[in-house]
């Protein structure tokens, strides 16, 4: 335990310090309180940022939702996902005979803690925004005691792009933004469509 | 006289002054608002206290040599690029070409200071930078608005790198009657652009009416620039003495780095304008980012270097 929380220190200061990591809380504040952090998603340590921008005691109560396709393969990426990251790790397959995502995600909120997701499913490897999946809306309705906070993440994809093996050390900037609540009547598409635009919303204008 | 006397005596006054303004900053502190934020005098405090961390940092790398002020400029310039590159629109073909910024060029530039080749340090980055640059770029095969990103690399590295490396190729001059003493050189361009950018704050605060441009920056002031330039040529003037130049010849300088300095402020203005941001990062409390402090010496620096290189070297 106590070797597992000093490698993530650690890696959370390395973020820190390859990316000089700043963030900016916009209408929230960071609260121990149970959450759903939604991103965008460029790179596999997206959310080691936001982890590492998060205050330790609240970094304890958070956890990444990760798919297991990738985070599973190997015994390193195994244990720093499972004990390191304290990572909820979720079949992403269609065809999966697991437990439901949703579920599991839901036992975490109702045990007080929070997660770090990616609505777009996938890395994006180009820009703005890919449409979102439903697991968003279906968390919100279900636990509606967990606040849903958008978090924009600038510039990671262009330190270390998809296929590249050295991270140029440019800036990052993480973007925390008010909470979207879905509306009693609102249907999935348009409570969908109105986080990704509440997400879209914290990112600096395009040029 | 002694290089070693003269360092002690303009560091002492150096910090005899900021220990003057810290006891002033938590005298106005004490005296309008002890309790709740001030937003001016919690400013100026910030910006006192981060002038004696920056202070001591130079103090320091002269202290250990020509290798401290290298690395130094080296780590100032590698911070201003990253502030830098960070706003500037580039694509994931350019990352090969970012990857020879950072790790090839930016070193390389220093390391010719080090071993002393000022015949390709003067043209590594106009020339072979801004040749192989764009090669590496093109190798990325994306053609989206490629012009514009090469320009803007080669523009970032020629401000951030090439630009600011002028302060420690100083010590590279080989003056007569002036030998042992470049540090000296360092402290006179560094001081004087430094204190005209204070002087301008200073004076435009105090009596700042007509913006000199509003379109390029809400701060700017016609008072605050004439003020300001001319009461940090007066510094420069009296600070002839650690310098190969004659009284004259110093306030001369000293104006014409401090015209240069107030431009390189201008001229990032417009850029940050256009990026939609105020200040280029987060680095420094109450000054923004690296590159919001050291604009106007990268300016001035080249010009200052090419006037001594050809004036007394």
């Amino acid at each position: 335990m106590k070797v597992d929380t000093l490698i993530a220190s650690a890696l959370c200061g390395f973020a820190r310090l390859l990316t000089g990591v700043r963030a900016t809380w916009r209408d929230s504040a960071p609260e121990p309180r149970p959450r759903v952090y939604y991103a965008n998603h460029r790179s596999h340590v997206d959310f080691l940022l936001i982890w590492a921008s998060l205050p330790p005691p609240l970094r304890r109560l958070t956890r990444p939702v990760a798919g297991a396709d990738y985070w599973l393969t190997t015994p390193l990426k195994r244990y720093l996902i499972n004990r390191v990251f304290r990572g909820l790790c979720i079949d992403r397959r269609p065809e999966r005979h697991g437990p439901n995502p949703v579920t599991q995600m839901g036992e975490a909120l109702a045990a007080g803690e929070s997660l770090i997701l990616f609505p777009e499913g996938t890395r994006n490897l180009g820009d703005a925004l890919l449409p979102f999946k439903s697991g968003l809306h279906h968390l919100a309705r279900a636990h509606p005691e967990a606040e849903l906070i958008p978090v924009w993440i600038e510039n990671l994809g262009r330190v270390m792009p998809k296929g590249t093996v050295v991270p140029v050390p440019l800036l990052c900037a993480l973007t925390f933004g008010p909470a979207v609540t879905p509306q009693p009547d609102e249907s999935r598409d348009a409570f969908l469509a109105r986080a990704r635009d509440a997400l879209l919303a914290l990112a600096p204008p395009a040029d | 006289m002694n290089a070693t006397h003269d360092l002690i005596a303009v560091f002492g006054g150096i910090f005899g002054l900021l220990a003057a303004f810290s006891a002033i900053g938590a005298g106005l502190k004490w005296r309008v608002s002890p309790a709740a934020p001030h937003a001016v005098i919690d400013n100026l405090n910030a910006r006192i206290k981060a002038w004696w961390a920056m202070i001591v940092l130079i103090g320091a790398a002269i202290w250990i040599g020509k290798g401290g002020v290298i690395a130094l400029f080296a780590f100032i310039s590698f911070q201003c690029l990253r502030e830098f590159i960070s706003l500037t629109h580039t694509r994931i073909g350019d990352h090969r070409a970012l990857l020879w910024v950072f790790f090839v060029f930016l070193p390389l530039q220093y390391w010719l200071i080090a071993i002393d080749w000022y015949g390709l340090f003067s043209i590594l980055i106009p020339v072979y930078a801004f040749l192989l640059l764009p090669i590496s770029a093109s190798l990325g095969a994306d053609t989206t608005r490629f012009l514009e990103r090469a320009a803007k690399v080669q523009w970032g590295l020629m401000i951030c790198v090439y630009c600011l490396s002028h302060v420690p190729a100083l010590l590279t001059l080989q003056i007569d009657g002036y030998a042992g003493r470049n540090m000296l050189l360092i402290v006179f361009l560094v001081l004087t652009v430094q204190s005209s950018d204070v002087f301008q704050y200073v004076w435009g605060k105090l009596i700042g009416r007509h913006k000199v441009s509003p379109a390029i920056s809400p701060s700017k002031t016609v008072e605050g620039l004439v003020g300001g330039v001319l009461t940090s040529t007066a510094v420069g003037a009296a600070l002839w003495w650690i310098t190969p130049f004659e009284p004259l010849e110093a306030g001369l300088i000293a104006l014409i780095i401090n015209v240069l300095g107030f431009f390189g402020g201008f001229v990032l203005s417009a850029i940050k304008r256009d990026r939609g941001v105020k200040d280029w990062g987060a680095l420094i409390e109450g000054h923004g980012g690296m590159l919001d402090r050291v604009d106007s010496i990268s300016f001035s620096a080249p010009i200052f270097f090419h006037l001594v290189r050809y004036g007394w070297a």
